[in-house]
């Protein structure tokens, strides 16, 4: 059961390596992204830039399960609603030990397991299949009423993109999360403010998010969805109670985070880096994140 | 669809049609005019067999969306609230929602009418439930054009087309209540998402009893003939037998497949009944297109078979307003049409001045 107060907390040396810890995972998502694009001949890039801390923080500190037998039924779910950005999935699937890394070799190849969205039937430690935008959040419910009727005491995590909030199906489930009082449902919306289109706010308003979603009975927190020690808090603010409001992370981000040319770029949410490009962003990648536009970015 | 839950909860003057007979009501006939005993049949079993199953499988869990009178799941309901979820109006989210549950182990049973769950949330079947292989379980009611006059809002003439194009989801249309709590059973370690039509809970009585001997995706040969064979699914299935006990008193003897699972469908049943009574006349209560007509001339036609055939449905066009029974007559899919149609197929050679 995950309870307050799980993770070290912030000033000690422990906090400090993981954070250090997680840093590095979310480097390595991106990372892996950039080169798995490279295989496919295209990739989402920047939607999974966007969630890059939050995959780190959510495999690598906050889920329980067990690489060892993917099915263990008390495991917690995470469920991909935002199917787009399996891309940064896979490769920490492979890395806590699901699968074997080689497998990725053939991303998006003839016959491969890993498409461009995932399914749960080829790929071990993917608790849903996804990639029909809308839909995880009231997979999600379900789950979350599995874990009440069986009597298991697991958490479901969905992370929804914002866009995909435009989805009526995902306001269906938010009313049913409330309605049954599912505390033990976590919904994660990477708000990285772009959809494929341009700025959601001028294509189809969200905001206030945090009053629409309280409207239907959630809790709201809302962070820096980069900021690592941010995440990490709120995951421990998170109530163990499985019979309470359900509860949601807004998570504040940007989109294309971490290579500067594709920060605030709509060009960017699908595309292929070649030549230089592409050694220039594993270099920017291998540094770190950077202050937000430092250096002025090029696109 | 709000509109119409909200009127037949409360309704009387259309209650009738909408909420199913009660056990021991007087139905008609729609060919003969004649009535017919509803028996003790109630309006819907599934809730009731469900409940029962539920007693030793708690795997089970049933949904349904603001139609749990019309459908009886409130049978299962108070027996097993803790496994039964409304989930309001709200049929996509029920749909997603049930594949979650799967997911975790259950076996969801989710039941609404046939027009929302095949057509408005055709693409939480297809991606969540059949994609996935959850073994959700859709009770499609009041499939066909069994809600009358609600009209075509409340119809569901093209679901088989669009459930048989998808992959790894059986198929299955329930004659009457009893075929329909053998199906149930059967259902409980069937791998993979269903799709099971049902009438309106009213259907007239096909089997006596719960037949012990239900194989999904096998046909059964209900009558036995050598002039033609009748195949029928689901609503149609009943007036066969009544159309082929008239054209045996005319001496003309038919076949009658009930060809309950449409996917995978049992192409040496069909194939047999092409070679053996060499005319084919599938009736179905559903859009000529895709549904199971298609499938049979599908499986005649890649085998080579030359057969007198014809399909027998609804046409390709909104059907006009009118109560059920009307409907089938005005489509000729009461047992008066049907009789007429197989003999228009075999006729054909026979008269051909006509």
């Amino acid at each position: 059961m995950t309870s307050a107060a799980k993770h070290p907390p912030r000033g000690t040396a422990e906090r400090e390596a993981l954070i250090e810890r997680l840093k590095d995972r979310a480097k390595f998502v991106r990372l892996e992204t950039v080169r798995l694009t490279r295989i496919a001949g295209a990739g989402h890039y920047t939607g999974t830039f966007s969630a890059a801390e939050l995959f780190a923080a959510l495999y690598y500190a906050q889920l329980r399960y067990r690489a060892s037998e993917p099915d263990w039924p008390d495991r917690d779910r995470f469920v991909l609603s935002k199917g787009h950005a399996a891309i940064g999935l896979y490769p920490v699937l492979a890395d806590v030990g699901f699968f074997d890394r080689s497998l990725l070799e053939n991303y998006t190849r003839l016959d491969s397991s890993f498409g461009d969205h995932p399914d749960m039937r080829k790929i071990p430690g993917a608790d849903f299949s996804s990639g029909s935008l809308g839909h995880g959040l009231s997979v999600s419910v379900g789950m979350a009423l599995g874990a009440r009727v069986q009597g298991r005491a697991f958490r479901v995590y969905c992370m929804m993109g914002d866009g995909e909030l435009d989805e009526g199906q995902v306001w269906e489930a938010a009313m049913s999360a409330g309605q049954f009082q599912l505390g033990s449902l976590v919904g994660i919306i990477d708000r990285n403010h772009l959809s494929i289109d341009g700025d959601t706010e001028s294509i189809m308003r969200l905001e206030p998010l945090e009053n629409r979603f309280e409207s239907f009975g959630w809790r709201v927190h809302r962070i820096d969805g980069h900021d690592l020690d941010a995440i990490l808090d709120v995951f421990d603010l998170l109530d163990a109670d499985p019979v309470a409001p359900p509860q949601l992370v807004i998570a504040d981000t940007v989109k294309g985070r971490g290579v500067r040319r594709m920060e605030g770029d709509t060009n960017w949410h699908v595309g292929n880096l070649q030549g230089e490009d592409y050694d220039d962003v594993i270099a920017e990648i291998e540094a770190g994140l950077q202050p937000v536009g430092a250096g002025g970015g090029d696109g | 669809m709000a509109e119409a839950t909200r009127e037949g909860a409360s309704g009387q003057a259309i209650s009738d049609t909408f909420r199913g007979s009660a056990a021991g009501s007087k139905l008609k006939d729609s060919a003969t005019g004649r009535g017919i005993e509803a028996r003790t049949i109630p309006a819907f079993v599934a809730g009731e067999e469900l409940a029962e199953l539920g007693e030793d499988d708690r795997r089970i869990v049933v949904l349904t969306a603001d139609l749990a009178h019309a459908n009886r799941t409130i049978d299962f309901a108070a027996r097993h609230p803790d496994r039964f979820f409304n989930l309001g109006v709200a049929e996509q989210n029920m749909v997603s929602i049930a594949a979650g549950m799967a997911s975790t182990g259950l076996i969801p049973y989710a039941a609404t009418f046939a027009a929302y769950l095949a057509l408005l949330a055709c693409e939480q079947v297809r991606t969540d439930c059949a994609y996935t292989g959850m073994p959700v379980r859709l009770l499609a009611h009041h499939s066909g054009m069994s809600l009358g006059y609600y009209g075509t809002s409340h119809h569901a003439l093209e679901d088989l087309a669009i459930t048989r194009a998808i992959a790894d989801l059986t198929v299955i249309c329930a004659a009457d209540a009893n075929q329909l709590r053998a199906i149930l059973r059967r259902s409980l370690d069937w791998p993979g998402a269903m799709y099971i039509r049902l009438g309106r809970g009213r259907d007239p009585e096909v089997y006596p009893e719960v037949p012990r001997e239900f194989e999904i995706g096998r046909a059964i040969r209900l009558r036995d003939g050598g002039d033609l064979t009748l195949i029928a699914t689901g609503s149609e299935v009943r007036a066969c037998l009544d159309a082929a006990e008239s054209l045996a008193e005319a001496g003309i003897e038919a076949r009658v497949l009930d060809m309950h699972t449409l996917d995978p469908l049992d192409r040496d049943e069909v194939l047999a009944a092409a070679a053996e009574t060499g005319a084919v006349l599938t009736v179905e209560e559903h859009n000529l297109t895709g549904g199971l007509g298609s499938a049979v001339a599908e499986t005649l036609a890649e085998a080579g078979a030359g057969v007198r055939f014809r399909r027998h449905g609804v046409p390709d066009e909104h059907v006009v307003i009118g109560p059920p029974a009307a409907l089938y007559n005005r489509y000729r899919l009461d047992a008066a049409g049907i009789e007429a149609t197989a003999r228009e197929l075999i006729g054909a050679e026979r008269q051909p001045t006509r």
